[in-house]
């Protein structure tokens, strides 16, 4: 017999003849103290005006933004396949969720616990000429399948002369910090792969951006790897069109214009910056114009650096460390196609070079009162 | 269920190992084309009131004798054979009786093979190719598995398997053009030699890195599963990359996910100048398949007709039960590693010797054609100066040929070109303007 608290959160799961609290309250934990009190999300997620171009749109948080994106993808292309752990119940972030029911066992189904395998097998799937779909349960976890991704996935079309290519493969995985995912649930792998011709990356900033962006990877001709900020999955909410759509790859958008600062940052991030650019506004009277890069690899040299010609200023900010992260890329390549035109230093304002801390998370992430600090530095230069 | 007394000899006679799906009957087996996924392991229901194991990870029974399973490896999984070391046949109903005309093919490609294989290899000596590997006494498993096979079946292989894309009628032209990165090489001049792939011949091209074409092949095979076509995948690779985890991973994936696929080990008793007692302590690759859950053979490798057969019964099977097959094929590699490996330094050339004149795959099915009357002395002469004949007009042709043009260097990194390596391109063009005196442009094509 069990006696499973989920309304008393602090009883034990008791299996045995004995079902007592095991954990008694003590007075003090009635009200959270001062050292018990959990932070609230370093940003506030802004949604996007309602898109009208697509059609009939519905609430969607992100997470279902994905899982319509599959859905669509499972109805008109019958070859398509998604797989990977824990998929086939509907997943760890519940984006499958349905899927299997809907489609089938052997279009949503379950691999087992193997991350190499699960990139090989994908790229085998491609490589067959089916649309292959697989999910890594947390990008931390993305390791093990490096080699399949680098050396055989990113190199397949290249080195077979196009006899072959793995087109077809879109590599699914939830991304960036979450409050309290520690080392091994927060980080952002994407500058490891941005070295790697041959792949692409993409990282979306909310539900609409999502869905469009996944379908343009998944119908794009080269395996992309797409990264989903896993806390936007619920607290991300905006009404999002119910048919296919894509949203073209390699195309930053300026979400505002400004004249005296260009921040530049991708993901979760992203809101960070517009709240950023507010404070700025209000605080500093500096105009911000902000761009969400959103495809990392091949990324829109173009837009971001005809943004700096017109500011003279550059502040690039990611959660993942500062050492040779995705914003030492963007700076060189903006240094040098627009030197004349910078009136201060390119700024970074990026995670610590240290693994992903627990308890110090709050320190450690590039949180808006660092990036004001960084404008404010740039613009008194 | 014999499935008990099986499971402490696994690792003995386990030949005809039958698969434990447990409550499975032998017709569900045989369903053709079906997709098992949800009727295998379907837990018992649950009832404490039995005393047998109710944990959802294995069934089996309990035991109260503490004992360890001993791995086998002294005795281990035996070699089926079809000829001795002589050709004779040694059970008539395993000779799978081939026409006079399938036989000689399978000597021809063989024989070519090694032809090429000794031309090339010098070449690179001469320092007219850059690098070259052999496949000195492995044609048999390259030839008797791929006249199994549908030309339509997908391989994946490893790196010393020319013999199949050679069987299927890859021209000598391209396998030199591939050698030599000319402007003939289907692979654009991308890649070293040997690393030959062909979309026409369904022949997955060659990567260096190894085992990662196993977890590949499950999932091409996947693929082919669910288009319902009489199509299967082979999937080559040596013992020693089988050590790698890509292998461990693409074994339990293709059982799992029930893949109509063949896993084909080459073992040749060296990966480089590791020997086979410093790869791996059980008995061998075969030895793993049940581990796995998975059909297993262990076959001589240098006995064309075993290969032949053990490959077209897995083939069969693989394709109506959908469910991967492993086939280690026991060989001896007679060449070195490649041209970058002088294998004295690890073993004797008495070893080498032995295999080359007392159980060679080319010589075992020569006395076969011999002793019917299908090859004479003469056959055999003017064989040989023909196909030196014609490997010689291809590698001189080869020789001659323009080297691919340079921009290919920046193509099919994509499938489109992107504006940054456009720019790159552009870069590189003007730069090469500038200092030509500095770069073999005349070996390329304009």
């Amino acid at each position: 017999k069990f006696k499973r608290g989920t309304t008393r959160k602090w009883v034990w799961i008791s299996a045995g003849v004995h079902s007592t609290t095991l954990l008694k309250l003590t007075p003090s934990c009635n009200s959270r103290s001062k050292t018990q009190r959990r932070h609230a999300a370093h940003f506030t997620f802004q949604p996007d005006p309602v898109p009208t171009q697509y059609g009939p749109t519905q609430k969607m948080n992100l997470f279902q933004s994905i899982t319509s994106a599959l859905d669509n993808t499972l109805a008109s292309d019958p070859t398509a396949v998604i797989f990977g752990e824990d998929v086939a119940f509907g997943g760890v972030f519940r984006c499958t969720v349905g899927l299997r029911d809907k489609y089938g066992k052997d279009r949503v189904f379950n691999t087992p616990l193997c991350e190499q395998g699960i990139v090989g097998f994908g790229i085998g799937v491609a490589v067959a000429g089916a649309t292959a779909i697989a999910e890594i349960q947390f990008a931390d976890y993305i390791f093990p399948a490096f080699d399949q991704i680098v050396n055989e996935a990113a190199k397949y079309r290249y080195r077979s002369g196009n006899l072959f290519d793995c087109g077809n493969l879109t590599i699914r995985a939830p991304w960036g910090c979450v409050g309290h995912g520690s080392l091994y649930h927060s980080q952002s792998p994407e500058a490891f792969f941005a070295h790697c011709p041959g792949i692409k990356i993409v990282i979306p900033r909310s539900p609409v951006q999502a869905k469009g962006l996944l379908l343009s990877c998944i119908a794009d001709k080269n395996p992309c790897i797409f990264f989903e900020p896993k806390i936007l999955y619920r607290a991300a909410v905006e009404q999002v069109p119910v048919e296919a759509y894509t949203i073209p790859l390699s195309q930053a958008e300026v979400l505002q214009e400004g004249s005296d600062v260009t921040l530049v940052a991708w993901g979760t991030q992203i809101h960070v910056m517009k709240e950023v650019a507010n404070m700025a506004q209000e605080k500093l009277g500096v105009s911000c114009e902000v761009i969400d890069l959103q495809t990392i690899l091949p990324w829109d040299i173009e837009t971001v650096c005809k943004s700096v010609v017109k500011t003279g200023r550059l502040l690039i900010s990611h959660e993942a460390p500062v050492t040779g992260g995705f914003a030492a890329e963007i700076s060189s390549t903006v240094q040098e196609e627009c030197f004349l035109n910078l009136e201060a230093p390119i700024s970074r304002v990026c995670g610590y070079d240290t693994p992903f801390p627990h308890i110090f998370e709050p320190f450690y992430i590039p949180d808006k009162w660092k990036c004001f600090d960084a404008i404010k530095k740039m613009i008194n230069y | 269920m014999a499935a008990v007394s099986c499971m402490n000899k696994m690792y003995g006679v386990c030949f005809h190992a039958v698969r434990q799906t447990a409550g499975l009957k032998a017709s569900r087996l045989l369903q053709h084309r079906a997709f098992r996924s949800s009727a295998v392991h379907r837990q018992q229901p649950f009832d404490s009131s039995l005393e047998k194991p109710q944990f959802p990870g294995a069934s089996a029974e309990f035991v109260d004798q503490l004992e360890f399973i001993q791995p086998n490896v002294i005795s281990g999984i035996p070699v089926y054979r079809v000829m001795d070391r002589q050709g004779n046949i040694i059970n008539p109903s395993q000779d799978p009786q081939l026409s006079k005309e399938t036989v000689l093919n399978f000597y021809q490609k063989m024989t070519l093979l090694n032809t090429m294989d000794r031309i090339l290899y010098e070449s690179q000596r001469q320092g007219r190719i850059s690098f070259y590997m052999t496949n000195y006494g492995e044609e048999g498993t390259h030839i008797g598995s791929a006249a199994a096979l549908d030309p339509n079946d997908l391989v994946f292989g490893q790196y010393r398997e020319a013999g199949v894309l050679m069987y299927r009628g890859f021209p000598l032209d391209k396998f030199m053009a591939q050698c030599y990165a000319n402007a003939d090489d289907l692979g654009k001049g991308r890649q070293m030699p040997v690393h030959y792939g062909s979309r026409d011949l369904n022949f997955v091209t060659i990567s260096s890195p190894l085992a990662t074409q196993i977890p590949q092949a499950a999932g091409a095979a996947y693929a082919v599963k669910r288009e319902n076509i009489n199509r299967a995948v082979i999937c080559y690779f040596g013992e020693g990359a089988a050590s790698e985890g890509d292998a461990h991973a693409g074994f339990n994936f293709s059982a799992t996910l029930e893949c109509p696929l063949i896993f084909f080990c080459r073992n040749n008793g060296y990966a480089i100048s590791t020997p086979t007692n410093e790869q791996y302590r059980g008995d061998g690759i075969a030895a793993r398949g049940p581990g796995y859950g998975m059909l297993s053979i262990r076959v001589d490798g240098n006995d064309v007709f075993a290969v032949y057969n053990a490959t077209k019964e897995a083939r069969r099977r693989a394709v109506a039960e959908n469910q991967p097959f492993l086939i280690e094929a026991m060989t001896y590699r007679i060449g070195h590693h490649s041209t970058s490996d002088d294998s004295s330094a690890y073993r004797s050339v008495d070893e080498v010797n032995y295999w080359d004149k007392q159980d060679h795959p080319i010589s075992r099915l020569r006395h076969y054609m011999t002793a019917r009357g299908w090859w004479s002395e003469d056959d055999e002469r003017s064989w040989r100066k023909q196909s030196r004949k014609t490997v010689m007009e291809a590698f001189e042709t080869a020789e001659r040929r323009l080297k691919p043009n340079p921009e290919l260097l920046f193509t099919d990194v994509y499938l489109e070109m992107t504006p940054s390596l456009e720019k790159q391109r552009e870069s590189l063009w003007r730069h090469v303007q500038q200092y030509k005196e500095h770069y073999p442009l005349d070996l390329y094509d304009k």
